[in-house]
């Protein structure tokens, strides 16, 4: 093994190990937290295969916002669940589907790209930032366009109540300041 | 020099863990953990792809960085759809039916846990 190969091997496994806990653990409070560990691992995963751009949008549009917004909603909307986790026999099927499409997935990827080692020789972030305001410029602005409508969607299924409840007029601003930070997060 | 064998398994290994966090998972915004683990697994491949096989465009970074933004879209828009959801129905399992009629009495009593767990 070439030292990079151990080096994400060793990040790879962190990752690995903290997404299943995340999926599996038995409150809803350390799954999410679980899920902050999987997500930097996979921004660590990027910065060793040499995507160091991409590595710090990561961190900063998951751990930094999704994950922020999804502990949020949690507190929002605690004691809401007792129990985490369907009935058995479909925790089982599940469980049998997943196996399948980790297998599936892994053998069909592997033997088809997997045979030998190569470099990694990706684009540099020079390259990629010329690139993501010349070519892809028209995609890229669609996706601020998305991200505004998606904020505004938000907000108005967020803040949307039934006629008969309609006497609690603070909670905007509970739900605006995390897609602020996401917009943020991603205009850098 | 890298085995590509290894970013593939790990993404294998993502996604079938976020295929069984949307199946396995009654809590509603635990089923979006789920997803974020399916989206990191597509976001690994573009990745891998891009840096092992690079192509003029930069398209595996620039795509990575098109799913993250996405991602984050989807997301707002998901745990919104939730809170509504909570706010309607006053729990958020999805194996149960609605737990409280629309029309019935208890809706003031929704409304008291509603304020009580936002401030």
């Amino acid at each position: 093994m070439t030292g990079l190969e151990v080096l994400f091997a060793a990040v790879g496994l962190l990752t690995a190990a903290s997404a299943v806990l995340a999926v599996t653990a038995h409150r809803v409070l350390h799954a999410a937290l679980w899920l902050v560990v999987a997500l930097g691992g996979v921004a660590g995963c990027y910065l060793v295969l040499g995507a160091e751009l991409v590595a710090l949008v990561q961190l900063l549009v998951y751990v930094g916002a999704v994950v922020v917004l999804v502990l949020f909603a949690l507190m929002l909307t605690r004691e809401g669940v007792a129990a985490v986790d369907t009935a058995g026999p479909q925790r089982l099927l599940a469980g049998l589907v997943a196996l399948a499409a980790t297998v599936l997935l892994g053998t069909v990827l592997v033997a088809a790209l997997g045979a030998d080692r190569v470099p990694v020789t990706g684009a540099s972030n020079t390259e990629v930032g010329a690139q993501l305001l010349g070519t892809w410029v028209w995609p890229f602005e669609l996706l601020s366009l998305l991200l505004l409508a998606a904020l505004v969607a938000a907000v108005a299924v967020a803040t949307h109540r039934p006629p008969e409840a309609g006497e609690q007029v603070e909670h905007p601003e509970a739900e605006l300041p995390a897609p602020d930070a996401e917009t943020v997060g991603e205009q850098r | 020099m890298i085995s590509p064998a290894l970013p593939l398994l790990l993404a294998a290994v993502l996604a079938g863990a976020g295929t069984y966090g949307v199946l396995a998972r009654r809590h509603l915004v635990l089923v979006v953990v789920g997803v974020e683990l399916l989206l990191a697994a597509a976001g690994m491949l573009l990745v891998m792809a891009g840096q092992l096989w690079p192509d003029p465009l930069a398209s595996g970074q620039v795509l990575t960085l098109f799913v993250i933004t996405v991602a984050a879209a989807e997301v707002v828009v998901a745990l919104a759809v939730v809170l509504a959801l909570y706010r309607s129905h006053g729990h958020l399992d999805a194996t149960r039916p609605a737990a409280r009629e629309p029309a019935a009495g208890s809706r003031p009593g929704s409304g008291d846990d509603v304020v009580a767990g936002e401030r």
